[in-house]
C-alpha cells in the first residue's frame, strides 16, 4: 500500500484542476504548445511512454498500481494527464471502454503485470466484441525473467491475443514510446477496437532519449474507406426499387460518425429505421420512421420490419446472432446492402448482395448521391406504423404491487435531459433501459453488448463522467447482480467527487436466468435467487456516497430528482417487482418473427 | 406466476410469415432446392512481418474460429523481414473466403492469396520403412524418385517430395514393408510464371478479393 501513497496525492492536486473546467483545457494547450517549443527531454522508456499518450492527446487514464508498471506512473507523475486509481484493474478496463464509447477517442487503462493484467481481461474482451476504441498498458516482468514464471508473470500478450485487435510485446527502451503511439493509432483508426503494450520492467526503466514517433498504424494495415462506386450504383438502384425497404444501423454508425448522414438519407427517402443494440441513439427513437432495436429483446415492430423487408440497408453492423435469431429466418425476403469498414464482417453470418465496403459516413455519402428517387413505399410505411400499435411496448403498473422496472426507466428518462449518458450491467435491467427510454443522440447509450459482462455499469459510468460534457448527466442502470460484482468503484466515484447517479434495478435475483428458468428449466431457480442482498442505499452512505431507496410509486419521481440532483456519486436501490420479465423475447436461434409476448408463447 | 407478466399483441400463430429462407451460411435460398455448399481443398498462401508471434497469431485464430486447416507450414523468403505461410484448407467457399480475410486482418499480415489450381505445390516426407527386403524397398523408391537418406540393416529413410497425392501414394505403397515413422513437412507453393503468389498490394484488392467469386475447380495436382 505504501507503493501507492504518492501517486494517491498526486491525483488529488490533479483533481482541483480537474475541478475548474475552464482551465484545464488552456492548461493543456499549454503543455502542448510548451512541448512543441522546447520539448522536455524524454530519459527513460517510461518517460517515452506516457510522452506518446500526451503527444496522443490523452486527458484521462484509468488504472491500479502495482510492482512492474511502477516506472510508467512514476513518470505519469510529473505529467498532465489525469490518472483516476480505480478499485480493481476489471473496473480500469471498462472505465476505458465507456470513456471511449463517449469521447470517440481511445480509453487509456493501465495494470501491473500477471493479476493486474489477467484482470483487465473482461474490459478487453468486451471492447473487442463491441469494437471499442482502448489501449491497455501493462506492467511485465524484466525481461530477462520473461519465461522464468517469475513473481507476477503472465504472458500477457499470449493471454489477450484473442481479445485485442492487436497487441505488443515492447522490448527496445527506444521503441517503447512509440509502440504505444502505434497502439494508439491502430485502437481508432479503420474498425477499432483495444490494444494493448506490454511493458518489461527493464524496458521502461532504461535510458533512453528517443521521442516517440507520431501515432501512426504500421504500412500493412490497410483501411478502405470509398466502395466500389459500381456496388454502390447497383445498390442505389436496389433502393429506388425497393417496396419495402429498411435501415438497419449498428454501432460502426456511431463509431463512424455517420449517425447524421444515416438520418439525412432514412427521412430524405422515407425509409424506416431499425438498430440494433450497439447502434442505440444512431437514429432519433422518438421519429416517426424509427421502430427502435430489433433482436432478442427488440420490438415486436421492429422485429416484423426486420422479417417482412425486401431490401435492407445495412450499416456497421457485424449481425450478431442475438439481433438475427436463426439465421435461416432473418430478414428471409430481403436483398441485403451490407456497409461495413471489415470486409470480414462481409457475408460472415448473413450474406451479403450489395458489399460496400468502407468508411460507413464516406459510403453512406455516396449512396446519397447515387440514389435519384425514393422507393414507392407508402404502403410499406403504413404497415409499419400498424405494427408500432399492434405490438406496443405499454405494460401496466397496478398500485398493489411492486414498482415496475420500466417505470423506473422512463421516470430516469423523464428526469434527465436528451443527451444523459447511460451506462448498464448485463440482463433483464439492461433490457429495460434498452426497452423503455427514449434515445435521440448517439454516444448516449453505453453497454457491454457482445460480450455481456455484468458489472459494467458502475465502471463504465465513471468512464463515461470524464468523457461527457458538463451539462451531460450519467446515470448507470444497474441489476443487484451486476452491482455487486463491480460496486467496489463507488469508492473511486466518491475520491473523485463524481456527479453520477445509479439506479439498482433490485428483484433480488439474477433476473434474466431466473425468466429463462421459468421459460425452459420448469421454474428450477438454480443459483440465480438471492433471496437476500445487501442495503444498498446503506452501502452507498458506507462509501461516502447518497443513498436512496425506492419501494412504491409515490416514491418514485422525488427521489429520482432528489438522486440526480445530488452533487456527486448517489445510488438508489429500486425494490422493483420481482416476478417481471423482459419482452418481446425471441429464444435463443428463434424466428425474429414469432417474438413471444408473453411466457407461453416462447 | 406470469399472468400480469409480459404484452398485448398478436400471438405469434395470428402474424403475416415471410416466405423464402436462408442456408446455415446466411445465403437467400429457394425452400424447394437448397444449394448445398461442399468444403473443397484448397491453398492459401500469405506474406507477412517475419516477426515473433506471427506464427501463434495465425494458428490462434484458426483454433478460435474453427478452420479446418489440415497443414501448415512457415518460412523465410527472398526478404530477410518478411515470411512466406503456406496453408492448405479445406472448407466450404464462404469458409475460404473468411479465412483469407479473417488472415488480411491481422496487422503483421501483408498479403493474403489463394493460389490457382494450377500452382506448383509440394511436400517433403522421410519415411522410415523396415529394410528386410531391400531389393523390394529399393524398387519402390525408385519408383517414386525417392531418395535414400539414411540405411540401416534394419531400416532405410527416403525423402519423398511431391505434390500430396504422390507423398500418400508412396506411403501406401511402403507401407507393404512396415513403416517405423513418418515426417511431413505440410504444402509449400508458389504461382506459376510470372503470377505473384501473395505480393503487397494496394487496398482496393482487398475489396476486390471480398467480392470475388471464388475457384471452384480442384487443383491438378491435388
Amino acid at each position: 500500500m505504501s507503493e501507492r501513497a504518492a501517486p494517491v496525492t498526486a491525483t488529488e492536486e490533479q483533481r482541483d484542476d480537474q475541478e475548474t473546467p475552464s482551465e484545464e483545457p488552456s492548461e493543456a494547450d499549454d503543455t502542448e504548445s510548451a512541448t512543441d517549443a522546447e520539448p522536455t527531454p524524454v530519459t527513460t522508456g517510461a518517460e517515452s511512454v506516457v510522452r506518446a499518450l500526451e503527444n496522443a492527446g490523452v486527458e484521462h487514464a484509468f488504472g491500479v498500481q502495482g510492482g512492474a508498471i511502477m516506472p510508467v506512473y512514476d513518470a505519469l507523475y510529473d505529467s498532465e494527464i489525469h490518472h483516476v486509481t480505480m478499485a480493481h484493474e476489471q473496473g480500469a478496463s471498462h472505465a476505458a471502454d465507456a470513456y471511449g464509447i463517449v469521447s470517440g477517442e481511445p480509453g487509456i487503462c493501465l495494470a501491473t503485470s500477471g493479476p493486474g493484467a489477467t484482470n483487465l481481461v473482461t474490459g478487453l474482451a468486451d471492447a473487442d466484441m463491441d469494437s471499442d476504441p482502448v489501449v491497455a498498458l501493462t506492467g511485465q516482468v524484466p525481461t530477462e525473467f520473461v519465461g522464468n514464471d517469475a513473481f507476477q508473470e503472465t504472458d500477457t500478450t499470449g493471454v489477450t491475443m484473442p481479445v485485442t485487435k492487436t497487441n505488443t510485446f515492447s522490448s527496445e527502451p527506444d521503441r517503447v514510446g512509440s509502440d504505444v503511439s502505434e497502439a494508439f493509432a491502430l485502437a481508432s483508426e479503420g474498425r477499432p477496437g483495444p490494444t494493448l503494450v506490454d511493458l518489461p520492467k527493464d524496458v521502461t526503466n532504461a535510458e533512453t532519449d528517443r521521442e516517440p514517433d507520431e501515432p501512426r498504424t504500421p504500412d500493412t494495415y490497410d483501411v478502405q474507406e470509398r466502395a466500389d462506386p459500381e456496388i454502390v450504383a447497383a445498390a442505389a438502384e436496389r433502393v429506388e426499387n425497393a417496396s419495402r425497404p429498411i435501415m438497419l444501423l449498428g454501432g460502426g454508425v456511431i463509431k463512424g460518425d455517420a449517425a447524421e448522414v444515416c438520418r439525412e438519407f432514412a427521412i430524405e427517402h422515407e425509409i424506416p429505421v431499425v438498430t440494433t443494440m450497439p447502434g442505440t441513439g444512431a437514429f432519433p427513437e422518438d421519429h416517426e420512421l424509427a421502430l427502435e432495436g430489433a433482436g432478442m429483446h427488440g420490438t415486436g415492430y421492429a422485429n416484423m420490419a426486420i422479417t417482412h423487408c425486401d431490401t435492407m440497408v445495412a450499416v456497421g453492423t457485424r449481425f450478431d446472432d442475438r439481433l438475427t435469431g436463426g439465421i435461416e429466418t432473418f430478414a428471409p425476403d430481403a436483398e441485403i446492402i451490407h456497409v461495413d469498414i471489415d470486409p470480414a464482417e462481409i457475408s460472415k453470418n448473413i450474406h451479403a448482395d450489395y458489399p460496400l465496403i468502407g468508411d460507413a459516413g464516406t459510403v453512406v455519402e455516396q449512396l446519397t448521391e447515387a440514389v435519384d428517387e425514393s422507393p414507392q413505399a407508402t404502403k410499406w410505411r403504413a404497415q409499419c406504423q400498424q405494427w408500432k400499435s399492434d405490438y406496443s411496448m405499454a405494460y401496466d403498473t397496478p398500485e398493489d404491487e411492486p414498482v415496475k422496472p420500466q417505470f423506473v426507466v422512463e421516470a430516469l428518462d423523464e428526469a434527465t435531459s436528451d443527451r444523459a449518458v447511460v451506462t448498464t450491467g448485463v440482463g433483464q435491467h439492461q433490457m429495460w433501459a434498452w426497452q423503455y427510454w427514449t434515445y435521440t443522440e448517439p454516444r448516449t447509450w453505453v453497454s457491454s453488448h457482445g460480450l455481456g459482462a455484468m458489472g459494467y455499469g458502475l465502471p463504465a459510468a465513471i468512464g463515461a463522467r470524464f468523457a461527457a460534457d458538463d451539462d451531460q448527466e450519467v446515470v448507470c442502470v444497474d441489476g443487484d447482480g451486476s452491482f455487486l460484482m463491480t460496486l467496489q468503484g463507488l469508492s473511486v466515484a466518491v475520491r473523485e467527487n463524481l456527479d453520477i447517479t445509479v439506479a439498482v434495478l433490485n428483484n433480488e435475483y439474477i433476473g434474466m436466468v431466473r425468466q429463462w428458468q421459468d421459460a425452459f428449466f420448469d421454474g428450477r431457480h438454480s443459483a440465480s435467487d438471492y433471496g437476500w442482498m445487501p442495503e444498498f442505499d446503506t452501502l452507498a452512505e458506507a462509501f461516502g456516497a447518497e443513498g436512496f431507496r425506492i419501494d412504491d410509486y409515490d416514491e418514485v419521481a422525488d427521489t429520482i430528482d432528489a438522486a440526480l440532483t445530488y452533487d456527486g456519486p448517489s445510488v438508489i436501490d429500486v425494490h422493483i417487482d420481482p416476478q417481471a420479465n423482459v419482452y418481446p423475447m425471441v429464444p435463443s436461434g428463434g424466428d425474429n418473427g414469432q417474438f413471444a409476448l408473453t411466457e407461453d408463447q416462447l | 406466476m406470469t399472468d400480469e407478466q409480459g404484452l398485448d399483441g398478436p400471438a405469434p400463430g395470428e402474424r403475416p410469415t415471410p416466405s423464402g429462407r436462408r442456408n446455415k451460411q446466411g445465403i437467400r435460398i429457394d425452400p424447394e432446392v437448397e444449394a448445398k455448399h461442399e468444403p473443397r481443398r484448397t491453398v492459401i498462401s500469405a506474406l507477412v512481418e517475419h516477426e515473433p508471434g506471427v506464427l501463434a497469431e495465425a494458428s490462434g485464430l484458426f483454433s478460435r474460429r474453427q478452420f479446418n486447416i489440415e497443414s501448415l507450414t512457415v518460412g523465410p523468403t527472398d526478404d530477410d523481414e518478411r515470411a512466406r505461410i503456406t496453408l492448405v484448407v479445406e472448407e466450404p467457399d464462404p469458409g475460404i473466403d473468411q479465412i483469407k480475410k479473417q488472415l488480411r486482418k491481422l496487422i503483421p499480415v501483408i498479403a493474403v492469396r489463394e493460389l490457382e489450381p494450377d500452382a506448383m505445390r509440394r511436400e517433403l516426407a522421410l519415411v522410415k520403412v523396415n529394410a528386410e527386403r531391400p531389393d523390394q524397398v529399393a524398387a519402390v523408391a525408385d519408383m517414386y524418385d525417392a531418395k535414400t537418406v539414411d540405411s540401416s540393416p534394419e531400416t532405410a529413410t527416403f525423402e519423398i517430395t511431391g505434390a500430396r497425392q504422390k507423398i500418400e501414394a508412396a506411403i501406401e505403397t511402403f507401407s507393404q514393408f512396415g513403416i517405423r515413422e513418418i515426417a511431413r513437412t505440410g504444402t509449400t507453393a508458389l504461382a506459376r510464371g510470372t503470377d505473384d503468389t501473395a505480393a503487397p498490394a494496394p487496398a482496393e484488392s482487398t475489396a476486390n478479393e471480398a467480392n470475388n467469386t471464388p475457384y471452384t475447380q480442384p487443383a491438378d495436382d491435388d
